[in-house]
């Protein structure tokens, strides 16, 4: 059922959160959400009602209360299923289809990138509880056994439910800072499903448009504008509207240069371009609205030989002023030498040895340097210190024609 | 909701006593969460520490802290909070977290 599919992936995220807060419990939530579905199923097969979301809340609260009742030898729980009971009553014992279900994604979102949790458990939770994904789906994206991922989620909870994470939006002074944490967590789920050639395509597709999705909730339910977010949606959607040209037929990664700027999509591109443009006006300018600035040039080149490198190189000035890395400084030596020739960028890229011995990239930087100077034998030598560096199937295949072309 | 405050920090900036101008900020601390706080104590350094386990029935006692550590654990506060977020709070107000770190633990409760 299609129609169920479709109100799962579109409705699971708010429902959870309202019951979240109805209930003040993740798994008793979870669990009632999750049986209310099944009930779906059979339901809705011979009229799907008026109310979806309200039917599916109402019936997932009062599975949620029939549990707390099973449960409730204690004299604690008593209370809570007061409360609650109170709150059926109300609409008697019909499913109350017109109700409105409050949308509290807002606060599941801040609460599932706690900086108290570990980044990676933010990562799982965010896409269980806001995304609906399945635990085996979470563990089939980051190519992790499914038990790694359930414990993941399982410790995330208990520390929510012992230490007592608290199930808000922080403060209005907490949030700039709390929201970069939120954004690094959006930016992972980006990553992980933009990053080359491994695991299953199509979940890895559905992590970056779930990423975008996430994005997209956040400007919609914060009571003001953040311009890093506006940039962070602009990065995403122009480095997603290179997505279908990223990868040949055969899987073999097609570069930046070599791809068909013809099959990029037009209307993220213009979307992105415009986000980072308010980003840029609105200011201050952070990582991300540079790093987006970067992409949209790169996306406005017609053809690669229109790209404006010396600019793309100035912004990777800045990047590194924000972000002291070796890694930026590695990316601003390559568009210098892009704008300025190889031998401007040399020094530079050398200058980073100690820093980045170890990272195949600075070698196969250094190689191709060596070889658009003609110093062919060096060239071969850090092609292949790069080929020993790296453990990425699709990079060793592209490392290993430059050195046939070079032996040739 | 009770959590223990336990504040970890290079001792050896306490060799020579304490900074006068930091007691005050600890002073100033005590006063601004007096409600809050159920308890707390200094620490004497680790070198008073002793460490005792018991193994097979018999009773092993050694000189030292539990663990040899860059930091280490000087003092602790408990206190009251409504959730995670107030006692990180009150953590980033205490003087040692500067040089050191607060470890922030909710405290078990057995009902």
């Amino acid at each position: 059922m299609s129609e169920l599919e479709d109100v799962f992936r579109m409705e699971w995220g708010r429902i959870l959160s309202a019951l979240i807060s109805a209930l003040g419990d993740f798994d008793l939530a979870e669990e009632a959400l999750q049986e209310a579905f099944s009930c779906a199923v059979a339901e809705w097969a011979s009229e799907t009602p008026r109310n979806p979301r309200a039917w599916l809340y109402t019936t997932a609260r009062n599975k949620a209360i029939d549990t707390i009742r099973r449960r409730a030898s204690f004299a604690e729980k008593q209370t809570e299923l007061v409360v609650l009971e109170e709150s059926r009553t109300t609409g008697a014992t019909k499913i109350e289809e017109d109700s409105t279900v409050p949308d509290e994604r807002l606060r599941l979102i801040f609460t599932c990138c706690h900086p108290a949790l570990p980044p990676e458990a933010q990562v799982a939770l965010t896409l269980r509880t806001l995304c609906g994904l399945t635990t085996e789906e979470i563990a089939r994206a980051f190519l992790l056994p499914t038990p790694t991922i359930a414990q993941r989620l399982v410790r995330a909870k208990t520390k929510i439910r012992k230490a007592a994470i608290p199930y808000r939006v922080p403060l209005a002074p907490d949030v700039p800072e709390r929201l970069s944490v939120v954004m690094a967590v959006v930016y992972l789920v980006f990553n992980e499903g933009y990053a080359a050639a491994h695991g299953d395509a199509l979940v890895r597709h559905e992590l970056c448009t779930e990423a975008i999705r996430l994005t997209r909730l956040l400007r919609a339910l914060l009571p003001v504008p953040y311009p890093e977010l506006d940039a962070l949606l602009a990065l995403m959607l122009l480095h997603d509207s290179r997505r279908s040209t990223r990868v040949n037929a055969d899987g073999e990664l097609v570069l930046l240069a070599d791809q068909d700027r013809t099959r990029w999509n037009q209307a993220q591109i213009d979307e992105g371009c415009a986000l980072v443009r308010s980003a840029f006006q609105a200011g201050p300018i952070g990582p991300y609205a540079v790093e987006a600035a970067i992409a949209a040039l790169h996306a406005k080149a017609a053809c690669p030989d229109d790209t404006d490198w010396s600019q793309i190189s100035a912004l990777y000035g800045r990047l590194f002023a924000l972000h002291r890395s070796p890694v930026v400084a590695l990316n601003r030596a390559v568009a210098l030498s892009m704008a300025e020739g190889p031998e401007a960028a040399l020094p530079l890229v050398e200058a980073l040895q100690s820093a980045l011995e170890d990272y195949h990239l600075w070698h196969a930087t250094r190689a191709d340097l060596l070889r658009r100077l003609g110093r062919t034998t060096e060239a071969v030598c850090c092609y292949q210190r790069a080929l020993e560096l790296t453990q990425n199937e699709v990079e060793r295949r592209f490392l290993n024609r430059r050195l046939e072309e070079l032996r040739s | 909701m009770q959590y223990l405050l336990l504040i970890y920090e290079n001792e050896k900036r306490f060799a020579t006593g304490y900074d006068p101008a930091e007691m005050k900020e600890y002073m100033a601390f005590g006063e601004a969460y007096a409600t809050a706080i159920k308890g707390g104590n200094a620490l004497q350094a680790t070198t008073t520490a002793t460490t005792v386990r018991v193994r097979d029935g018999k009773r092993l006692t050694t000189d030292g802290p539990f663990a040899e550590t860059k930091e280490q654990l000087g003092g602790f506060y408990l206190v009251e909070a409504n959730n995670l977020d107030d006692a990180i709070e009150m953590a980033g107000k205490i003087p040692g977290a500067r040089a050191g770190c607060v470890e922030v633990r909710p405290i078990e409760t057995f009902s």
